[in-house]
């Protein structure tokens, strides 16, 4: 029975992981996604679906049991926040390059270095350029809800499965942490053994019965294999673009201006929408919900139609550089975004389009290059 | 009489495990890996468990390991088999999961697998080739080479001040309490051979008994790295590596020897 609760994010992501059937979920705690593990420990999943939950004894031991549950063809998540996933990034490229289906949930805190506990946006860079060695991309959905959190664990395993692939849920310190009202999809089975080897027996390392052996590894020396598998590679990614790209748009129908906001910046970016509307400002808010793919597309064409645009996220300065990419110069193109764990109000992301976009909306695009630098 | 006359079914007396590939090894002639591959692999076969054996290979000379091992098997990090193994096994406890590893996968870069993995007690085998070199990157120091010798890393031999002493890693994991089995063998001759298949049977026939990890340190050469010919390396392994590096049980059945 689906239910109604109130819950934290990083809960709501730790009960709907049992709840989608997940066999397995290894991590390393670390602030501000620690309740994902403490929910999971104290709700003895091992009792209520056999699920295996374990505290490894670090990020790298972490990533890499998941790299092993997921030869085996089984449903496996792992999560943790920016320093610890500096620290699984090897094991993420090596999921990528051996095609191995994963979640891996960053609940994303302010960096570089040890950096602050707060929310932040910042490793928008690390999850959508590769982060890891090797060319190689992640699927990364970005919930901006205690109910997206929820609802995003179910489609990302679909998508690891569907692509052989490991898929990134990237959050942030705000929405996993917050309160608000969430509504819990049913209890699915989990597959027995017998099923998952049944699935995927043309390639997990199951034991080998009656057909080849399977291997599991990220490994070509020959340099036209090695170049085949990136190809391979590239081209799930193509498929990816072309079949489960997800974006939202807010108001974009009359838009005049145009705010481009994902996670916890887009919720504060809905509501500069709603005060720059009620100032009379035609504004709207492109939501990419994938990150990669991006809605580069649909931003080109938006920016057919618009006079401006203002990028805005919890960084120094990161979705930008794509927005800018998508939008090819025709029109101005600004970042917006506190830091250091601050978290920028409606007011502020609605002044900022005036003073950056609507004031500065004649003065093109050399004027953009010299001040993109911050 | 033809050797090939001679070649015929009724004259068989041995044969390579069914479990080894016929790909052409990758290691040195001379190396003891291709023993202890033979070795792992006759066992699985003898015990009649391919189909429920799923292996984990490192990073080092035996990354390849999956080439020559006709089973299942997954190639870890380097350094992380023991994590690898230990998801499989968890999620697979009807299964035999083990991991082959050289020193400086083991020994240096995977310490704290290595160590948790014993520790939690988990249900794999672990083996564990010691051979006092990285091989595969050209003969560069690892954590288990001897007091003075002589690698790309230690032009000057290795500086026990400066460089530390060889880590005996079966010695120090014997001693958590998730360890069942601890034992250290050779494979350049074949008694030696012969005692550390033994050994490796008893491992894979402890997991069943889920009482924690068994660990076999198997102490081989490398002629290549250490510069020798094979019959020198291995006398020289007798003389120097066998002394730090003692044969023989070290825990069995859970109780230190």
């Amino acid at each position: 029975m689906s239910e109604l609760k109130l819950m934290k994010g990083n809960e709501a992501l730790a009960e709907a992981t049992i709840r989608a059937g997940a066999d397995a979920y290894f991590g390393y705690p670390i602030t501000p996604q620690s309740e994902v593990i403490e929910y999971l420990m104290s709700e003895r999943p091992e009792k209520r679906t056999g699920m295996v939950v374990l505290q490894a004894e670090s990020e790298l031991a972490a990533i890499n049991m998941v790299y092993g549950a997921a030869s085996t063809g089984k449903k496996v998540m792992t999560s943790s926040s920016s320093p610890g996933i500096s620290l699984k990034l090897e094991g993420i490229s090596y999921l990528a390059g051996a095609e191995l289906p994963a979640v891996i949930v960053n609940v994303v805190r302010g960096g570089p270095g040890l950096g602050t506990i707060q929310p932040s946006q910042a490793d928008y860079f690390q999850s959508v350029k590769g982060g890891g060695h090797g060319d190689y991309h992640l699927y990364v959905l970005a919930p901006s809800s205690v109910q997206e959190m929820a609802d995003f664990v179910e489609d990302a395993f679909d998508i690891a499965f569907k692509y052989r692939t490991p898929v990134l849920i990237l959050s942030d310190g705000l929405i996993g942490q917050m309160m608000e009202k969430v509504v819990l999809k049913d209890q699915q089975e989990r597959l027995t053994d017998e099923e998952v080897i049944k699935r995927y027996d043309t390639w997990a390392t199951t034991g080998k019965t009656n057909r080849e052996r399977n291997i599991i590894t990220s490994l070509d020396l020959v340099p036209e294999k090695m170049e085949a598998r990136v190809h391979k590679l590239m081209a799930k990614y193509k498929k990816m673009a072309e079949e489960d790209l997800r974006y939202e748009k807010i108001e974009c129908d009359d838009a005049e201006y145009l705010f481009v906001a994902y996670g916890s910046s887009a919720r504060i970016a809905q509501k500069a929408v709603e005060l720059g509307r009620a100032k009379g400002i035609k504004v709207g808010l492109l939501r990419p919900i994938t990150l990669f793919p991006y809605p580069k597309q649909q931003l080109f064409e938006l920016a057919d139609q618009v006079k401006g645009i203002l990028s805005v996220e919890l960084s120094a300065g990161q979705m930008v550089e794509d927005v800018k990419l998508a939008v090819e110069h025709k029109v101005p193109v600004e970042h917006f975004g506190r830091t250091g764990g601050i978290i920028h109000t409606p007011e502020e992301v609605l002044e900022a389009l005036e003073q950056k976009i609507i004031k500065n909306g004649s003065i093109r695009h050399h004027k953009t290059r010299e001040s993109s630098i911050l | 009489m033809e050797v090939l006359d001679i070649i015929k079914p009724e004259n068989q007396v041995f044969c390579k495990t069914k479990l080894l590939t016929d790909a052409t090894l990758s290691y040195c002639p001379g190396c003891g890996h291709g023993t202890a591959h033979s070795l792992t692999m006759e066992v699985v076969e003898e015990m009649g468990i391919v189909e429920d054996t799923i292996g984990v290979a490192p990073v080092g000379c035996s990354v390849l390991a999956y080439d020559f091992m006709n089973i299942d098997m997954t190639q870890a990090a380097h350094g992380r088999a023991p994590a690898v193994a230990t998801a499989i096994a968890r999620l697979w406890p009807d299964k035999y999961v083990f991991t082959y590893q050289g020193d400086g996968d083991l020994a240096a870069i995977g310490t704290a697998e290595t160590i948790h993995a014993c520790n939690r007690g988990e249900d794999i085998v672990i083996i564990f080739i010691n051979n006092g070199i990285y091989g595969m990157t050209g003969g560069q120091m690892a954590p288990t080479t001897l007091e003075g010798m002589m690698t790309s890393t230690s032009p000057f031999g290795r500086e026990a001040k400066t460089m530390g002493l060889p880590i005996k890693m079966t010695e120090l994991i014997a001693n958590l309490p998730g360890v069942f089995y601890a034992t250290r063998q050779a494979v350049h001759t074949h008694k030696h051979a012969r005692k550390a298949k033994k050994a490796i049977r008893k491992a894979f026939e402890n997991t069943r008994l889920k009482k924690g990890i068994s660990f076999i340190e198997i102490v081989s050469n490398c002629n290549s790295g250490w510069k020798m010919t094979p019959n020198e390396a291995n006398k020289w392994m007798e003389e120097h590596m066998f002394p730090y590096f003692p044969l023989g049980d070290i825990k069995v059945n859970g109780k230190l020897k």
